[in-house]
């Protein structure tokens, strides 16, 4: 120590011991956030009775009957009547009769699946085009009342859904928007596109006019310039921006619960109503949630270096 | 290539007058350069050219065309942004055939022709790299090509050489006045460097505060310039000002400076206040024996060609370039002899430089 204390150092480049240091400290971090998550994906694996032991089991023999469960309907039927159906045509029918039930039909969670993926990417797409056009405007034309304009938009932001939950509810029904797709999606659209206006406005302020401008003297229109200078330049903002959207959309819990019961159901709601034997069948939730989480785990990927940079972007302005 | 004529052109920002009832024209084929210090409105008049911005009053007229309400799309004309405002999604090649590409050019009529600009600007081996990694040279060429590539009726240059660094400046500052000689286009050039614009230009249009002072070729706004604020913006170091006696008639050759009388061109113009103001550059004024003023020597500044003296007269300090051979030491006492030739009389109210046999002989454009 005391003789490094002498030693010239970089102040751009850390040293190795900070770096290890750094790099223990990130990955007790990610450990840390990673447990609850590792702990759904097992417990999706698990048996019934196993996921809900005491002391919790680390080490089980892993089944797939959680996401048996989570996709079909089942029946209890007594030992004899199994036997009388003769042997199980898959490997799914042998799993439920195991357990002295019977298949019955396919559970709603595939369509529930399905609501979830149009309305969170449907509301994401609209609310990114349309932010996009809002923060070009908002960006480069002299808009009356600009800053009162921005600040509402930002201002729908500022109060909690359950609090306009009910006015919406009754707004609703009375429309027949309750429990549509179209509903749902404009809902989150409204909701998603103060956010948009506001993260893409930041995007467009960033890039230099004279761009546009080179491209209206070449003989560009001004909407083939917005087109052909400006939206490329604003990817890694409109990327970072979608995931925004779409990870609100996607885990939006409270709307959903209120406005929606049968046919526009997202998962949300419905993924922890999975009843089994003796209340939650926790493995078939697990399951459900573990198959949730994929679609916004690959689109995060895709798109983590825009995400990324959009952050830091962001971060660095004002 | 067209004739630019600017007639009585302002633009109004609010209140503030950014330029002011500018009149000027550009010939056909010239290399003119607006000039003029930081926030003068030079960018402002330029964009009204291009048609980037609306004017408040005037009129812009393109090769004989009124052009003050067209779209920028619709002038023919090309600009050269100071950041060179290359598309950063785009490789060179691109960048470079992006106006061809809007005007429905035959796809091979397009390769043809950014070959012979990247040719001629030297810059083809870079054709299919991206603009992110060019060197600040490399790019101002590619904005030089996508400007040239379509031909237009004028060339507009707002600050180009800003960006780069002093050793680059120089090199391309020639480039950029041989391409001009080459190619021939009308060219306006803004820029506050007065080096830039004196080696550049065929003329130069001074501008201060949204209003045109002067439009002459680099040596008459040199050596005849009509305002007091041409004569010390241009030189550097600026031309020496020393207060002299007024109420001057018609066709005198002379001027009272602090008692002394000093010779200078006659004039043709009375001046009707107390007192003027005489201008006289450091090269015109000698250190002799024979001049008129006396002064002490306040300090030599040797400047490897010539040397820069001070001179502390009873009428103010002046600054005299004189060459090497001649010995000068700090505190002697010395007569200085004005070259009676190129002194400028300004009147100190509107500080306009009274009308002389010297602006007689203006240079020839
Ligand atoms: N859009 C605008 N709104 C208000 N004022 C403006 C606008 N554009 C320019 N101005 C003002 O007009 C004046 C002239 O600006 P301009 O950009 O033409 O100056 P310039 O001579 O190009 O200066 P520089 O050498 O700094 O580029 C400046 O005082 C500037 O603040
Ligand atoms: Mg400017």
């Amino acid at each position: 120590m005391n003789k490094s204390r002498n030693k010239a150092f970089s102040i751009s480049e850390s040293s190795r011991r900070s770096k290890v240091v750094a790099g223990t400290l990130v990955i007790l971090y990610a450990l840390v956030t990673m447990i609850p998550l590792v702990w759904i994906f097992l417990t999706g694996f698990k048996s019934p009775p196993d996921s809900i032991a005491y002391p919790p089991k680390v080490f089980f023999t892993p089944t797939l009957e959680g996401y048996v469960n989570l996709f079909t309907t089942r029946s209890r039927q007594t030992p004899e009547y199994i036997k009388s159906l003769g042997p199980p045509k898959t490997w799914y029918e042998e799993l439920v009769r195991k357990r002295n039930m019977v298949i019955t039909g396919p559970s709603r969670f595939k369509d529930r699946y399905m609501n979830s993926l149009v309305i969170g990417f449907g509301s994401t797409f609209l609310a990114v085009f349309l932010g996009t056009l809002a923060a070009y405007g908002f960006s480069r034309f002299r808009v009356p009342l600009k800053d009162d304009l921005l600040f509402f938009i930002l201002s729908t932001r500022m109060m909690p859904p359950v609090a306009v939950a009910i006015p919406i509810y009754l707004m609703y029904r009375q429309l027949g928007l309750t429990d549509t797709w179209l509903g749902m999606i404009l809902l989150y659209t409204a909701v998603n596109v103060s956010l948009a206006v506001w993260l893409l406005k930041g995007f467009v302020d960033e890039i230099p006019r004279e761009y546009e401008e080179a491209a209206v003297i070449d003989g560009y229109s001004r909407f083939q310039a917005f087109v052909k200078v400006v939206l490329p330049q604003m990817r890694t903002g409109i990327a970072a921006t979608a995931i925004f959207c779409l990870i609100f959309a996607w885990n939006e819990y409270a709307f959903a619960l209120l406005l929606t019961s049968g046919t526009a159901q997202t998962a949300p709601p419905f993924i922890p109503q999975i009843i089994g034997e003796g209340g939650l069948d926790w493995p078939a939730v697990a399951a459900g949630t573990t198959l949730f989480l994929i679609p916004i785990v690959f689109f995060t990927i895709l798109l983590r270096k825009q995400l990324l940079r959009g952050i830091t972007f962001g971060a660095l302005r004002k | 290539m067209a004739e630019v004529v600017v007639e009585a052109l302002q633009k109004q920002f609010g209140d503030f007058i950014a330029v002011h009832d500018s009149s000027f024209t550009v010939r056909d084929g010239e290399f003119f350069v607006m000039l003029g210090p930081s926030g003068c409105g030079k960018t402002t008049t330029l964009r009204m050219i291009a048609g980037l911005e609306l004017p408040t009053g005037g009129r812009v007229q393109l090769g004989g065309e009124d052009v003050t309400w067209l779209r920028p799309a619709q002038r023919d004309i090309a600009f050269v942004f100071q950041l060179f405002a290359l598309y950063p999604h785009m490789n060179v090649r691109k960048n470079i055939s992006f106006p061809l590409r809007m005007q429905r050019v035959r796809r091979s009529e397009i390769r043809q022709r950014v070959d012979e600009v990247a040719q001629m600007l030297r810059i083809e081996h870079l054709l299919d790299k991206p603009v992110s990694n060019l060197s600040a040279g490399d790019r101002q060429r590619v904005a030089l090509g996508r400007a040239i590539i379509r031909r237009a009726k004028a060339f507009l240059f707002d600050e180009p050489l800003g960006a780069l660094d002093a050793e680059f400046r120089d090199l391309m500052r020639e480039e950029l006045r041989q391409l001009h000689d080459r190619i021939g286009a009308t060219s306006i050039y803004v820029t506050h460097d007065q080096i830039e614009a004196m080696s550049m230009a065929d003329r130069i249009c001074v501008m201060n505060q949204g209003k045109v002072l002067q439009v002459d070729t680099p040596m008459d706004i040199y050596e005849r310039p009509k305002t007091k604020f041409v004569a010390s913006f241009i030189g550097s170091p600026s031309m020496n000002f020393l207060s002299a006696k007024g109420r001057i008639p018609v066709g005198s050759r002379q001027i009272q400076v602090n008692g002394t009388c000093l010779e200078m061109p006659r004039l043709r113009e009375a001046l009707d206040a107390e007192k003027a103001e005489i201008g006289i550059r450091p090269e015109h004024i000698r250190i002799s024996s024979k001049g008129p003023l006396k002064g002490r020597v306040f300090a030599v500044e040797y400047a490897g060609a010539s040397q820069m003296v001070t001179v502390d007269t009873s009428a103010g300090r002046l600054k005299v370039r004189i060459d090497n051979a001649q010995r000068v030491r700090e505190n002697e006492v010395v007569r200085l002899l004005p070259d009676p030739t190129k002194i400028v009389v300004f009147d100190p109210h509107d500080d306009h430089a009274l009308d002389s046999e010297l602006f007689e002989e203006k240079h020839h454009e």
